[in-house]
């Protein structure tokens, strides 16, 4: 018989979990709470984009929400002009898959790193955001759809059923489509991490001269890990969409970009699920002080965000694992990079 | 000839604003390769600073020449102590920190005072070139920004704590073993920087929209501007706070503002790929 590894067993069964919860969900809350984890989960596939590139890759990009935007942009212009919007969601990821790769090439072939690769991004984000706010007027206009500058596109057609215009769906349905594209990315990135292209990935991350003198080329799989974590952010950008059925320059701002990070750092860097942990926390927590008037969210989220560099730089998912790992007494499996990436600390992924 | 002389005012004084914006940041970045990203929130807090003051009925070149300095840097210093120091040598860590700083500094401000505040008005008076006006304000940033390069300059040079520094910026383990303490530099540089960047606040407070958030236009353009600069610290900043200025202001002139920011950003973004290591370390090696 051929031997499975616990890991992998227990990963089967969290998936199983997983799917059941976003099944059962409906069920049990009100259609208010579940358009907000609706949102949560849209948020979470950018969370992951992150956590992948910065994680897995090395490369922490300041201007995600570039990709995002692109995302959400795209898919707008295009279910506008398509009247459909399957076409548009493969849009919304192929465009910015496409940008990212123009960038990528710019950058990484250009071996441009650390702090300058960070400053470049959040460039290019400014440098979207100020664009797209200035495209207010009519002058403006990709076939049908007006692009608004400032005030955005409203009433931007929601996700329909494949191939079926007419049917557009329901706030369950469209809870459906959003956490089942979050778990089918994390699923997909999952596999992605185990084959070839993700051990050299880690590797590249790890010890860039080291894994160019075994032959790879660290700025195409650099490249390659960019581009893919442009087009799940392309796909988070969508979902965002098509969960307000708006879109507006401000889904560029720096203050998006900023919470990624937070997202990522407090859910555990060189984790997949930390990022979705930390998204979905940071987010409910940001919820619940918009109802209150005592202290503003951008206080706790900023206190937060120093505590967790300067006490627990880790994030939440690696301590929880080193904690029950001590308690159980249960070693991590040898070898697996992923385990060894957890216990790196925010900074040395570089 | 009248335009051209308004157009050259405003390049003097959009490469005046980015020096003053951006001396603070490349002192705290050339020393201690710390990426302030709260950078942004000090210029606010020096705004707040001379705009409360001046409000309060203080002088209003004593709100900014002095009040705005003297308080950022004292946050400047309170900050290093409680968060920075603990950083050094994690540069993705401090700049993560230091994110989470500026969130917090936008947080706390909005909480204390609410997301608007009566600005000051801008003293001095204008003066005509022509059909066109400028403002004497204009000149005054101009030359407080080369007093300061001037000050930065002679601080470095001839005195025995530039020398110091400087020292420790090249080999802090060495300077350390000829008995300086590194620690206290570094403190007092980030002061310094801090307190540079609060009078630029200060400065700027009377020209621009004073709100909680105003930092975030800033901080960008400090950061790329000291980014393409490079670590030499007058030599870089002044290098490229006079190229960014000139490309951001022709090309407001030729296009609309945003667009002239957009062109700013994108010969940044050229320009890094060019010289990654800054124009100074390309044009001023070994300069200061």
């Amino acid at each position: 018989m051929i031997h499975v590894p616990v890991r992998t067993w227990m990963s089967v069964v969290l998936l199983a979990a997983a799917i059941a919860v976003l099944i059962a969900i409906p069920d049990f809350v009100e259609t208010f709470t579940l358009m907000q984890f609706t949102l949560f989960s849209a948020m979470a596939v950018l969370a992951l984009s992150l956590g992948f590139i910065w994680g897995y890759g090395g490369i922490l990009s300041f201007g995600q929400t570039a990709f995002f935007g692109l995302g959400g942009y795209a898919y707008a212009v295009s279910v506008l002009n398509l009247g459909e919007s399957t076409e548009a969601i493969a849009i919304a990821i192929a465009l910015p898959a496409v940008f990212a790769a123009f960038l990528g090439y710019f950058v990484f072939y250009g071996r441009i790193s650390d702090v300058y690769l960070g400053v470049i991004t959040l460039t290019v984000t400014l440098i979207l955001f100020n664009v797209v706010n200035a495209t207010a007027g009519d002058e403006y206009r990709i076939g049908n759809a007006a692009l608004g500058g400032f005030n955005g596109m409203p009433s931007v057609p929601t996700f329909n059923l494949p191939g079926n215009p007419s049917i557009v769906l329901d706030p369950t349905q469209g809870w459906y489509a959003t956490g089942g594209a979050l778990i089918v990315v994390y699923v997909l990135l999952r596999l992605l991490l185990r084959s070839r292209f993700g051990r050299v990935a880690i590797a590249v991350r790890e010890n860039e001269t080291r894994a160019s003198l075994l032959g790879y080329d660290p700025r195409l799989i650099k490249l390659g890990v960019f581009v893919i974590g442009g087009a799940i952010a392309g796909l988070g950008g969508a979902l965002y969409v098509n969960w307000g059925a708006f879109v507006s320059p401000t889904i560029f701002a720096l203050s998006l970009s900023a919470e990624i990070i937070i997202w990522v750092t407090v859910g555990g860097l060189g984790t997949l699920i930390g990022p979705v942990v930390g998204c979905f926390l940071i987010q409910y927590l940001d919820s619940q002080i918009g109802t209150q008037q005592t202290f503003n969210s951008n206080l706790a989220l900023g206190a937060i965000l120093i505590v967790f560099v300067l006490l627990l730089p880790q994030g939440l998912i690696p301590t929880i694992r080193t904690i029950a790992s001590r308690l159980v007494r249960l070693r991590p499996a040898s070898g697996n990079a992923t385990e060894s990436a957890a216990k790196q600390p925010v900074g040395a992924a570089r | 000839m009248d335009l051209a002389l308004i157009i050259a005012l405003d390049v003097v004084n959009g490469a005046a604003s980015l020096v003053l914006l951006c001396l603070g940041l490349a002192i705290i970045f050339g020393m201690m390769r710390v990426i302030n990203l709260a950078h942004g929130e000090f210029v606010m807090l020096g705004a707040y600073a001379t705009v409360i003051s001046a409000n309060a009925g203080l002088n209003i070149w004593i709100a900014m020449l002095v009040v705005a300095p003297v308080f950022v840097g004292v946050v400047g210093i309170v900050i290093e102590r409680c968060l920075i120091r603990f950083l050094y040598g994690r540069l993705v860590d401090t700049m993560l920190a230091t994110w989470g700083l500026s969130l917090l500094i936008v947080g706390l401000v909005t909480t204390l005072y609410g997301n608007t505040i009566k600005g000051v008005p801008t003293p001095l008076g204008g003066f005509s070139v022509g059909a066109y006006k400028s403002s004497y304000y204009t000149l005054f940033l101009a030359a407080v920004a080369l007093i300061m390069l001037a000050l930065v300059y002679v601080v470095m040079r001839r005195t025995r704590f530039g020398l110091v520094a400087r020292a420790t910026m090249q080999n802090p383990g060495m300077a350390a073993t000829l008995g300086v303490n590194p620690s206290r530099i570094y403190m007092m540089s980030f002061g310094i920087g801090s307190a540079i960047t609060g009078l630029a606040g200060g400065l700027l407070a009377p020209v621009s929209g004073v709100v909680p958030t105003m930092g975030a236009a800033y901080v960008a353009k400090a950061f790329i501007t000291v980014v393409g600069g490079g670590s030499a610290i007058l030599a870089g900043t002044a290098s490229s706070s006079a190229l960014f200025g000139l490309i951001n202001q022709l090309g407001s002139y030729f296009t609309t503002p945003v667009f002239g920011e957009v062109i700013l950003f994108i010969s940044a973004i050229i320009l890094i790929r060019i010289l990654p290591q800054g124009i100074s370390e390309r044009f001023f090696k070994g300069s200061l």
